[in-house]
Formats: C-alpha cells, sequence, structure tokens
C-alpha cells in the first residue's frame, strides 16, 4: 500500500505524539491526583520522576553488568527498582517537606516544594554527576507500516513505542479501576470533598495522603523508565521542563480529574509532536509555556474539570 | 528490666531512629551508593555502599539523638552533639563525611540546646526581637559602612566584586518583595524582567549607541512594558496557578533569547556591551577614544583600574537604595496600602471599591521596572550577557531570598542576601554545595516558621502619627 | 413606610447549574430605613446580597439603584464598582478583616478611591505633596469618627486580626462605613455576638438610619433583634419570596410560620 508522503509524515508525528502524551498522562496523574487533596501544586514532581529515570537506568546497568540478557525479565526488575525506590522518595518528601505545613499558608507548601526540587535536582547533580547518561539501545527494531522504498516517507513503529503505548494504556485502565472500586479511591474523593469531615468520618487522612503521594511518585517511576528507555539519554535536569509539561497536561485536562490528566497528556504530547513537525521545533516549549497560559486565563477549570464557585 | 521513663526516652526515640535510618539507607543506597560513570564501553557502575551506609547512619545518630533530646534529655545530647560537630572534621577520613557530621551535630546541638533552654527557644520562635532602637538605627549604620566600605583598606578587587553581586540580589530581592511581599503574589518568573532590561540595554548601546544611563530608563520602562502585557490577562489567577503561568513566562524570555539568534546572538549572547560611563562626562580608561575624557583626568588623578569598580559599587548601592527608598514611601500611599489589602483578603478589598486588576498590575509592573533596572545594570557590569544567566534558577535564588529573609522585610533580604549569596563566595569550598544547601534551607524554613526568618511588619500609619 | 425606593430589585434569579438559589425574587429597600432579609439556612439571603454586590452576576432580573446621577444597575457591575460607582458598601458573614493590618490601616484602604484622587493616583504621594497630605489628614479624622462612635479608638493601632471577635464585627462595619455608602448591606452582623453586644450593635444600627439617614440591608438570624429593629421583613425560602411586609405583620404570616416551624401535622 502507498500513501502520499505528507500523510506519511503525518502519521509519523502522530505516533511520536502519542508516545510522548502517555509518557506525560503517566507524570500529569500524580500532579492531578495530589491537587486534589491537598490542594498543592507538588513542584517536585518533575524531580521524583527524575529519579526514577535515574534508578531505571541505574537497574539497567547493574543487570547488564551481571549479564542478564532477558528482556523481558530485565523489564521486569527494573520496572519494580525504580517503582520501589522512587515511592519511597515521594513518600519521604511529603513526610518531610509538605505534611507539617499541611495547614499553613497557601503558598508556604509551594516554596517548600520548590525547595525540594533545588535539592534533588542537586543531590542527583552531586552523587550521580552533571553529565548526561546514555545507554545502550534496549529494545530494537519494530514494524514499517508503509514501505519506504525508492525514497518514500517510511511510516515505523518501534516495538518500544508500542511497548510504551500499550503499558501506559494498561496501567491508566487499572488505575482508574483502583480509583473507582477499592476504598482507597473511596478515601481519596472524601478527602478531596473535605480533609476535616473526612477523618470525621474514620478516614485516616494521613495515609490516604501518603498513599496518594507514593502512586504518583510509582507513575512517575514509570514515566522515568519508559524515558529512560525511549530517548536512552538522560540527566539531572530532565525533571524540569517534563514536570511543567505534565502540569500543563494536568491543567488542560482539568485539575484535580484523572481522565483528564491522561487526555491533557495525550493532547500535550501530539501538540509538541505536530509543532515540531510542522512549525519550528525549536519553538516547541514555547508553544507549550503558551497552552498553559491561554488554558489558565481562557477556561481555567480545563476541559474536564468543574468551574468553581467562588465562596464569598 | 526497663522502667516506664526510659522506655520512652530511649527506646521510642531508638525505634524512631532505626526507621528513619532504614529509610534513608534506602533512599541513599542507588543514588549515593551506586553512581554511574561514563567509560568507553557505556555506563558502568563505581559503588560507594559505605557512603550510603554512612548516610543512613548519620541519620539514625541524628533521629534518634533529637528523639532522646525532645523526650526530656537535651542537655547530654547538647554536650554529645557539640562534641561530635567539632570533633568530626578532623577524625574523618573523608572530608564530605566529616562536613555532613558537623553540620548535622551543628542541627542536632541547635534543636536539643533550644530543648534545653526553653526560655531562648520561645524568644527566638516569637521571632527574632531586635530592640526597636536597634531597628531603627541598623540601617543607617549599615548603610555608611557601606558607602565608606570601598574606601577602606580590608577591601581587595575580590570582595568588592562579592559586596556587589550582593547588591545586585539586594536589588532584585527588594524589587521582587513588591510583588511577593506587599501585593502578595509569587512570582517565579521575575528573571525575565531582570533579563529584559539585560538585553535592553545590551541591543540599545550595541546598536542605537546609547549610554548606560541614556538606556537605563529605556530598559526599565522595557520591562514594565512587558510586566503590563503580560500581567493584564494572568493577574486574575488563584495565587498557585498565576505562580506557574510567571515561571511559563520567565521560561519564554529565556527560550525566545536562545532563538531569536539574529537579535540575542541565541545562545552566544552578547558581548563587548560597552563600559559604564562617569555620568557620560568620562570614561574608566588609561586612555579615551579621541574626543573622550578619561576619568582620572577629569579629576587630575592617576590612573587605576579600581576606580570603575568603585564607581560600579556606588551605582548598584545608589540603585538599591532607590528601590528602597521607593518601597518605604509607597507602603505609606493609598496604593501601597492597597496592595497589602488584596494581599490580606482580595474579596474585602473588593468590596471596599478596590480595583484588584488595577492594583496588581501596578504592582507587578512596578516590580518588573526595577528588575529591568537591575538587568542594566547587570549587563553594564558584565559586559557580556546569554541566556543561561536568566534560568528558572535565577528566580528561584531570588525569591529563596525574598522568603528566606521573611517576606515583606526589607532588613531580612539583606540579610538572606548575604548570607546565600556572599558566604557561598567568600568559601569557594562551599559552593558547590550552595544549591543544596539553598533547598533544603527553603524547606526547613517553610517548615519552621512558615512566613520566614523576620516577619515583624511595621504599620504604615499611626493614629497619632496624624495630629 | 416612606415612598422613596432607593434600592428596588426585580425578578432576581441565580441559578448555579440546575439550582435556582433566588428564584424570581422582588423587593425594595428605602433611604433611612431598615430592610431586614430573613429565611432558614439555604434560603438564598447571602446569593442575594452577593447579586447586589458584583460578587454573582444574577442570571436574570434587575437590581436598580437610585443615586445623584440618575438610576444605576447594580446587576451590571463589577465587584469593586459597586463601592466605587454605586456606594454600595457590605460585610461578610464570616468577617473578613486585613488581619496583617492595623485598625485604622483597614479604615484607610476603606477610603482609597477617594485618597487615589487626592494622591493624582500615588505619583503626587510619592513627593509628599501638600494636596495628598491634608486628603489622608481627612481620611484619619474619618476614621476616627467612626472609631470613636463604636468605642475602638483605644484599638486604632493593634492588628485588626488580634482583636476580640465582637470588636471585629464592629470593625468591618465601620470600615464599610468608612467608603461613606448610601446603601449598607450587613450579613449576619450579631452572629456571635453575646446579648449586650447586640443590643449595642441594635442601637448602633438604629443611629446610623436616623441620624445619617443611610439604607441598610441585614441578614440576621436573631429574631429579637430584627423585629426590635426592622422598618420591612423580607422573608426567604428556598429562594422564592414567601413575604414581604413590617415585622408585626411578619410575625402573623402563616407562610412564614410554615417555612421556619415546618407544615403543621395534618389534623
Amino acid at each position: 500500500m502507498q500513501v502520499p508522503p505528507p500523510m506519511a509524515y503525518f502519521l509519523q508525528q502522530l505516533i511520536n505524539g502519542l508516545v510522548l502524551g502517555s509518557i506525560y498522562g503517566l507524570i500529569a496523574i500524580g500532579y492531578t491526583m495530589v491537587y486534589g487533596i491537598v490542594g498543592m501544586i507538588n513542584f517536585a514532581h518533575g524531580e521524583i520522576y527524575m529519579l526514577g529515570a535515574f534508578l531505571a537506568l541505574i537497574a539497567f546497568v547493574a543487570l547488564s553488568a551481571i549479564g542478564l540478557s532477558s528482556v523481558p525479565i530485565t523489564l521486569v526488575i527494573v520496572l519494580v527498582v525504580s517503582v520501589t525506590f522512587t515511592a519511597a522518595w515521594g513518600w519521604t518528601v511529603e513526610r518531610v517537606a509538605y505534611r507539617p505545613l499541611r495547614n499553613s499558608p497557601r503558598l508556604a507548601p509551594l516554596i517548600s516544594a520548590i525547595g525540594v526540587s533545588i535539592f534533588l535536582q542537586n543531590f542527583v547533580q552531586l552523587t550521580q554527576g552533571a553529565r548526561s547518561k546514555a545507554i545502550q539501545p534496549f529494545l530494537r527494531g519494530g514494524v514499517t507500516l508503509y514501505g519506504g522504498g525508492d525514497g518514500a516517507f517510511a511510516v515505523t513503529v518501534s516495538w518500544l513505542q508500542i511497548f510504551i503505548v500499550v503499558f501506559t494504556t494498561v496501567l491508566m485502565i487499572g488505575f482508574t479501576l483502583l480509583i473507582a472500586r477499592t476504598s482507597l479511591g473511596r478515601a481519596q474523593r472524601a478527602c478531596s470533598q473535605d480533609l476535616k469531615m473526612a477523618s470525621l468520618l474514620g478516614i485516616d487522612v494521613d495515609k490516604t495522603i501518603s498513599t496518594t503521594f507514593v502512586i504518583g511518585a510509582a507513575l512517575a517511576a514509570v514515566a522515568g523508565m519508559l524515558v529512560t528507555l525511549y530517548y536512552g539519554v538522560i540527566d539531572f535536569f530532565i525533571g524540569f521542563l517534563a514536570g511543567i509539561k505534565a502540569f500543563t497536561a494536568a491543567v488542560l485536562g482539568g485539575i484535580g480529574s484523572l481522565p483528564g490528566a491522561m487526555l491533557g497528556g495525550l493532547l500535550i504530547g501530539l501538540i509538541e509532536a505536530f509543532w515540531s513537525g510542522y512549525a519550528a521545533a525549536e519553538y516547541k516549549d514555547v508553544a507549550v509555556y503558551g497552552i498553559l497560559v491561554l488554558v489558565l486565563t481562557v477556561r481555567p477549570q480545563g476541559l474536564l474539570g468543574r468551574p468553581a464557585i467562588e465562596k464569598v | 528490666m526497663l522502667t516506664k521513663a526510659s522506655r520512652t526516652t530511649f527506646l521510642v526515640p531508638l525505634r524512631d531512629g532505626v526507621l528513619a535510618g532504614l529509610v534513608a539507607l534506602v533512599l541513599a543506597f542507588p543514588i549515593v551508593g551506586l553512581p554511574t560513570s561514563e567509560t568507553a564501553h557505556g555506563l558502568v557502575l563505581r559503588p560507594r555502599i559505605p557512603e550510603a551506609i554512612a548516610f543512613a547512619v548519620a541519620v539514625f545518630l541524628g533521629r534518634f539523638a533529637l528523639g532522646v533530646a525532645e523526650a526530656g534529655k537535651p542537655r547530654p545530647i547538647l554536650l554529645i552533639a557539640l562534641l561530635v560537630a567539632i570533633a568530626a572534621p578532623f577524625a574523618s577520613a573523608a572530608p564530605e563525611f566529616g562536613a555532613a557530621l558537623a553540620i548535622g551535630g551543628l542541627f542536632v546541638a541547635l534543636r536539643s540546646a533550644l530543648l534545653a533552654f526553653p526560655g531562648v527557644a520561645g524568644r527566638i520562635s516569637g521571632g527574632i526581637r531586635v530592640p526597636p532602637v536597634a531597628i531603627k538605627r541598623a540601617p543607617l549604620v549599615l548603610l555608611l559602612l557601606l558607602v565608606v566600605l570601598p574606601l577602606t583598606p580590608v577591601i581587595d578587587r575580590r570582595l568588592l566584586d562579592i559586596a556587589v553581586l550582593v547588591l545586585t540580589y539586594v536589588m532584585l530581592g527588594w524589587g521582587l518583595n513588591i510583588t511577593v511581599g506587599l501585593a502578595g503574589l509569587l512570582d517565579l518568573g521575575y528573571v525575565a524582567f531582570f533579563a529584559i532590561g539585560a538585553y535592553a540595554y545590551a541591543l540599545l548601546s550595541l546598536t542605537a549607541g546609547l549610554s548606560f544611563w541614556g538606556a537605563l530608563p529605556i530598559a526599565g520602562l522595557c520591562a514594565a512594558a512587558a510586566g503590563l502585557i503580560v500581567g493584564g490577562p494572568i493577574l486574575r489567577l488563584r495565587g498557585d496557578y498565576f505562580a506557574i503561568v510567571t515561571l511559563g513566562f520567565g521560561e519564554i524570555v529565556r527560550l525566545v533569547a536562545i532563538n531569536w539568534s539574529s537579535l540575542t546572538g541565541g545562545s552566544q549572547g552578547i558581548a563587548q556591551i560597552p563600559r559604564i560611563s562617569f555620568f557620560g562626562l568620562a570614561d574608566f580608561t588609561a586612555t579615551p577614544d579621541p574626543g573622550r575624557r578619561a576619568f582620572h583626568e577629569l579629576f587630575g588623578i592617576s590612573f587605576d583600574p579600581a576606580h570603575r569598580q568603585i564607581f560600579i559599587f556606588y551605582v548598584i548601592l545608589a540603585l538599591a537604595l532607590a528601590v528602597n527608598a521607593f518601597i518605604a514611601r509607597s507602603r505609606k500611599l493609598p496604593l501601597g496600602r492597597a496592595w497589602e489589602a488584596l494581599r490580606e483578603d482580595e474579596i474585602a478589598a473588593q468590596s471596599l471599591g478596590l480595583n484588584l486588576q488595577r492594583i496588581r498590575l501596578s504592582a507587578y509592573a512596578i516590580a518588573a521596572a526595577w528588575g529591568g533596572f537591575a538587568g542594566a545594570f547587570f549587563a553594564v557590569r558584565q559586559g557580556f550577557i546569554s541566556p543561561e544567566s536568566f534560568s528558572f534558577l535565577e528566580s528561584a535564588v531570588i525569591l529563596a531570598i525574598v522568603v528566606l529573609g521573611g517576606v515583606g522585610s526589607q532588613l531580612g533580604v539583606v540579610l538572606a542576601a548575604i548570607v546565600m549569596i556572599g558566604v557561598p563566595e567568600l568559601v569557594r569550598q562551599l559552593a558547590e554545595y550552595r544549591m543544596l544547601a539553598f533547598g533544603v534551607a527553603m524547606v526547613a524554613i517553610m517548615v519552621w516558621r512558615p512566613s520566614g526568618l523576620i516577619s515583624r511588619r511595621e504599620p504604615s500609619i499611626r493614629l497619632g502619627d496624624a495630629t | 413606610m416612606s415612598g422613596d425606593k432607593l434600592l428596588s430589585v426585580e425578578h432576581l434569579t441565580m441559578q448555579f447549574g440546575g439550582l435556582k438559589a433566588v428564584n424570581d425574587v422582588s423587593f425594595a429597600a428605602s433611604a433611612s430605613a431598615i430592610t431586614a432579609i430573613i429565611g432558614p439556612n439555604g434560603a438564598g439571603k447571602t446569593t442575594v446580597f452577593n447579586c447586589l454586590t458584583g460578587f454573582y452576576h444574577p442570571t436574570h432580573g434587575r437590581i436598580a439603584l437610585k443615586s445623584q446621577h440618575g438610576t444605576i444597575e447594580l446587576q451590571n457591575l463589577r465587584k469593586h464598582q459597586v463601592s466605587a460607582r454605586a456606594k454600595v458598601a457590605r460585610t461578610f458573614q464570616n468577617i473578613r478583616l486585613f488581619a496583617g493590618m492595623t485598625v485604622l490601616e483597614n479604615l484607610i484602604v476603606a477610603q482609597h478611591n477617594r485618597l487615589q484622587r487626592a494622591s493624582l493616583f500615588s505619583f503626587a504621594g510619592l513627593f509628599g505633596l501638600p494636596a495628598y497630605r491634608k486628603a489622608e489628614k481627612d481620611a484619619v479624622e474619618r476614621a476616627r469618627f467612626w472609631l470613636d462612635r463604636v468605642g475602638l479608638t483605644s484599638w486604632a493601632d493593634a492588628q485588626a486580626g488580634s482583636l476580640p471577635y465582637g470588636q471585629q464585627r464592629k470593625l468591618e462595619i465601620i470600615r464599610a462605613l468608612c467608603t461613606e455608602p448610601v446603601l449598607l448591606c450587613l450579613d449576619e452582623p450579631a452572629a456571635g455576638l453575646n446579648g449586650s453586644e447586640t443590643a449595642e450593635l441594635a442601637r448602633f444600627l438604629r443611629e446610623l438610619r436616623d441620624e445619617h439617614g443611610l439604607a441598610i440591608l441585614l441578614i440576621e438570624h436573631d429574631m429579637g433583634m430584627v423585629m426590635g429593629i426592622s422598618d420591612h421583613i423580607v422573608v426567604l425560602d428556598y429562594g422564592r419570596k414567601i413575604a414581604d411586609a413590617a415585622p408585626a405583620v411578619i410575625k402573623e404570616d402563616p407562610a412564614v410560620i410554615r417555612a421556619y416551624l415546618g407544615e403543621p401535622e395534618a389534623a
């Protein structure tokens, strides 16, 4: 089958955008859940994702050092290591830097979060080095959808891209079920309505909030691992930009809304891919910031959020 | 058999300590203990397990000691912690480890000292209370010291350089204090205005041949105009949304500076920006261009390269003082009071007829103008600018100075700038750890005193004053 | 009741999603009179206030206020314009002071617009011109007048947030008065006050009506006070107006009794 080159180019950007978008969506869930429950922007969430990427990288290097070559086993071990340790960081950050500030003026936790973010960046820079880290391509090969013979533009999907999209989709479905069906989800919804009331009704608020941070960190760790696999290069600074983009995704989808975070993630990924593909690639980050400003000023409740009524 | 008392004094802290130590081990083991290193064959691990364990042990000891101190035995802990803090740098083989132990020891010592002597603790946690006379006199004394500083023999070029740097941050801190401290708006993109001012001066001087003194007001106006344009739509946003959007604005300015190479020189930046002149009357050079006079000729003294530096010092001092005077004055004006009222309660303020948008916009744009002035000064002092100098981290540093000093406190900003900018410059060995400490300090101060170190507010008017 | 209606609310409706918090409510308020709005919790009283003072924009209806420059339609004004242009001031159910500022500063902020004009938008003030100094002196005098009036003078330089509850209520009211309103809207001013404080408040409101010719719109749950000082009472229930008359009539109104006490059991 032959597709005209513009169409092929479009498809390639679409695939790139979907992959990028799934990763942003995973990070955005952490922002949106925390905002929904404690009403703060966890500015350090991008750094948690960066930690997840580094932990995955360390696990990779360790596994290849002992000569493990089975792809599925490597993937599982790396995933477990990265998720476990990153979740521990997420838990600790909440415990040390946010919990004592729960009843403080609104901006105090945000400033504390910026402090955590600066700390984590520099901590990783000091312990792991400032240079960017590259690993060998891990999952090679892919499918060529439309052959690129006789110089035509080829549309390829790598196994890795398929894996990322499928894995995040499964994860998000599972996660949505978890929130919809379990007592944890109920406790989270109660806390997002009214912390005091939830605790009066016998919900362990501290535990619910801790769990929320742990889940957010775990999903960010998955995103970090996928990015390490996908790009093969990370450094201590990747959390900042990814964090902002994921936050933009959460706002775009409607902060506090889980489907919104996923939708927002996908949209931001697509916008970024198409902007790079058709407009000026060097301004792709400007485009994302522009969208953030636009959404917040025009429709602050986002696509799937409900508008807040000002209480007087 | 343990008595109940010793159980609560030792066992509970022991349990907490072990838990904290275990968590620290989990956190540190991969990140600290398993650093990756680049080789010709790709990445390899260079394990540093002992460091990770030492880190966990230190956390365990610290938490345990704190627990015991809190459970009623602060004095012995204070003694031990002090001993550790003093001995650690000498006793430990690895300097980093010694330093970490010393800092940890000092922290524990400080905490147990506060517990051991609750009177002092109460006084400190009630705000650092300085006698009113001292508060009144301190700025004057400080000012006099600063004015004579360049003329004293103790000062050398390096110290003067540091002083100029600290004063630049003081000026930025004061400027940002208009938005953050007075108007209560968390601006995470203040560096954007600093950048706009810097580029405005650099471009005006290079293309239109304007002198620093001619370009300075224009640089401020450019920054203020940017503030007006950006502020218009975003000032209605809720506090934390506003903060994130300003961050976005700061990044946009930086990215534009990087990518609009034809105008800004891209990431290479702009070099050879014309140096400052003595109010356009004379240049600081041994050999002036034809038709220009040299500073030393003007005053009939011998040429000294330090003259320019000393002049630069006085320029930034004057600029910083101008911001300070402006803030002091505007706090007593309707506009300044309206800023504060909107910070306190925007709903009540609007019900009293205050136009939220316009009043906030004025605060944002005025702070932007001061940022622009500081930027122009930065460009003329460095002679070179590039987008690297205007990253989000700069905004965070300025914000940290404002927050750590105590939001709204002018003196606090000076103290914080000295501690955060001056000290690391003086002690170069610490420079590597500066940002790490910055982050920790921001968290610690928020947890300890959510309203900053000095949170004393002077009324802008008293009933007795008017009569 | 006097014939000149200062404020007339016509067919006011405020809808949130599917809920009509206020449904086709009309009433009027006169100068030199106290008009009370009462009703069970959730009847829509505060929503009416929020529509009046620009915090909500009503779904339907017209809120007309007579002024020297003709009639002003309040529903078209933005929050700050309600005070600045229409001279309508309000207080809040849960007191909203500028807690970190002093009592006097609270009262000076209330005179912001006048001071801004006098100081040429703060420019003249920046350089300490005499016109501004005079204006500021006047503002302090106005503040002092009201402070003396309610006995808060000795608190003038204290932080507003540090005042006892009852004093905070008073401060919020005189802060509203410092804007020199023609209509003062008080949202549960007696909530949390003890008996003697309530009596003092009632006396003060009467004086405002009689000596200053102020129109007062009052939301209140303290029925003793409402019946004692109101010239006119509007009763809301589930967003609808169920009665609108003098206190003596309201007391006997079967619809009002039903709203407060529930349906009498079937005979």
